[in-house]
């Protein structure tokens, strides 16, 4: 099953581009859960180049980067989000579900059993104590992220002004996130409207 | 049981807040699980969030946890797929058409737009994490720690996360 270059009578489905790599659903399933496994300390990303770019060649550099900036630009997570996009790519729906399903297992299975420790024991003082610890720690953590976020993706001071007020309707107006986001993202998104004669200053 | 329909309703409509990662989802959680439903209280939300952020794969998966408190077993599994099925069929369906969307100039006018939005909606996530976890000179000087080392060093984040596991023991535990 590892022939680069499949007979189209084996085909898995018609979503599929031509070129893909073959690569069986349970072949997809396990690669996603051992990310899904190891990937301690956030940061998918890294773990998902490793896998399906640098280890399993599903994907090369250039196709990673347009999946990940799908992923990125849609909502949901984008782990899950590249898992259904690597998953689709390469072997349609069941790909996809087996991908997703991969991805969040372990992680999924290991909160399960936490979350019942926690009901029983997190009320001891020496939990307590502990998780007041990881909670602080867990805001550094999320501040990091978006600092770098932040570098990487604002270039434009108008971005600064958007960003201060979806955190002003949300925490000082007390705003719904749905409305904040409708509310913010359209002006945004108003604001970055196509203009003429800038059309062609977008490649591809 | 009867939590079940309250528990997909909840974490399908979080789903789609989703924008630039689950966090920005936070706030809206808090509101509906603690306010609304009363599942958990802000603190227990705090802890589980926080707990997960050493939990390997997708880092929104204390959900599990939500929904195992609330419905069990079927609430847990129940949980996750209200929270990935909606996000997921949506990345389905614009993956499937994106080649078609490049000539499209609104998809760069959403690109650049959401991508502000969504550092906004990940603050405001954090700071509404903040209002439950840090407390006290101590919780925050934790906090600028964590943040400063991972701004200047490539460390694994769940490692520090454990180191003030032990820090927040020793420190805040019974003597």
């Amino acid at each position: 099953m590892s022939e680069p270059s499949a007979p189209s009578s084996t085909r898995p489905s018609p979503a599929i581009n031509p070129g893909v790599p073959l690569a069986t659903v349970s072949q997809i399933f396990l690669e996603f859960l051992l990310i899904g496994a190891t990937s301690f300390g956030g940061g998918v990303v890294a773990y998902l180049r490793n896998g399906l770019v640098a280890k399993r060649a599903w994907l090369d550099d250039k196709a990673f980067v347009e999946l990940l900036s799908i992923s990125q630009s849609l909502p949901g997570l984008n782990s899950t989000n590249m898992a259904i996009l690597v998953g689709d790519r390469l072997r349609g729906l069941s790909g996809a579900l087996a991908g997703i399903a991969g991805m969040c297992l372990p992680g999924g299975l290991l909160m399960f059993v936490v979350g019942i420790l926690y009901h029983e024991h997190g009320d001891r003082p020496l939990a307590t104590a502990a998780l007041k610890g990881v909670a602080a720690a867990a805001v550094g953590l999320v501040l990091a992220t978006a600092v770098q976020l932040g570098k990487r993706s604002l270039e434009h001071s108008s971005d600064v002004v958007f960003v201060a007020l979806t955190i002003v309707g949300v925490n000082r107006l007390h705003q719904s996130v749905l409305t904040v986001l409708v509310v913010v993202g359209l002006i945004a998104i108003l604001w970055y409207r196509p203009r003429k004669g800038q059309e062609r200053s977008h490649p591809q | 049981m009867k939590q079940i329909p309250a528990l997909i309703r909840v974490f399908a409509y979080l789903s789609l807040l989703t924008v630039g990662g689950g966090m920005a989802a936070f706030p809206e959680m808090k509101v509906l699980t603690v306010d609304v439903h009363r599942w958990l209280t802000f603190h227990q939300l705090v802890h589980l969030y926080s707990v997960g952020q050493m939990a390997p794969g997708p880092n929104m998966m204390m959900i599990v946890s939500i929904g195992e408190w609330a419905g069990g077993i079927l609430g847990a599994i129940l949980v996750v797929i209200a929270f990935f099925g909606p996000t997921s069929l949506l990345t389905l369906i614009v993956g499937r058409l994106w080649s078609r969307l490049t000539k499209w100039p609104w998809r760069d006018s959403i690109q650049k737009g959401l991508a502000p939005v969504s550092i906004g909606l990940l603050l405001a996530g954090c700071f509404t994490l903040a209002k439950g976890a840090v407390s006290g000179l101590e919780t925050a000087t934790i906090a600028v720690v964590v943040l400063l080392v991972l701004l200047q060093y490539k460390v694994n984040p769940a490692l520090l996360v454990l180191a003030a596991a032990i820090i927040g023991a020793l420190s805040f535990g019974p003597k």
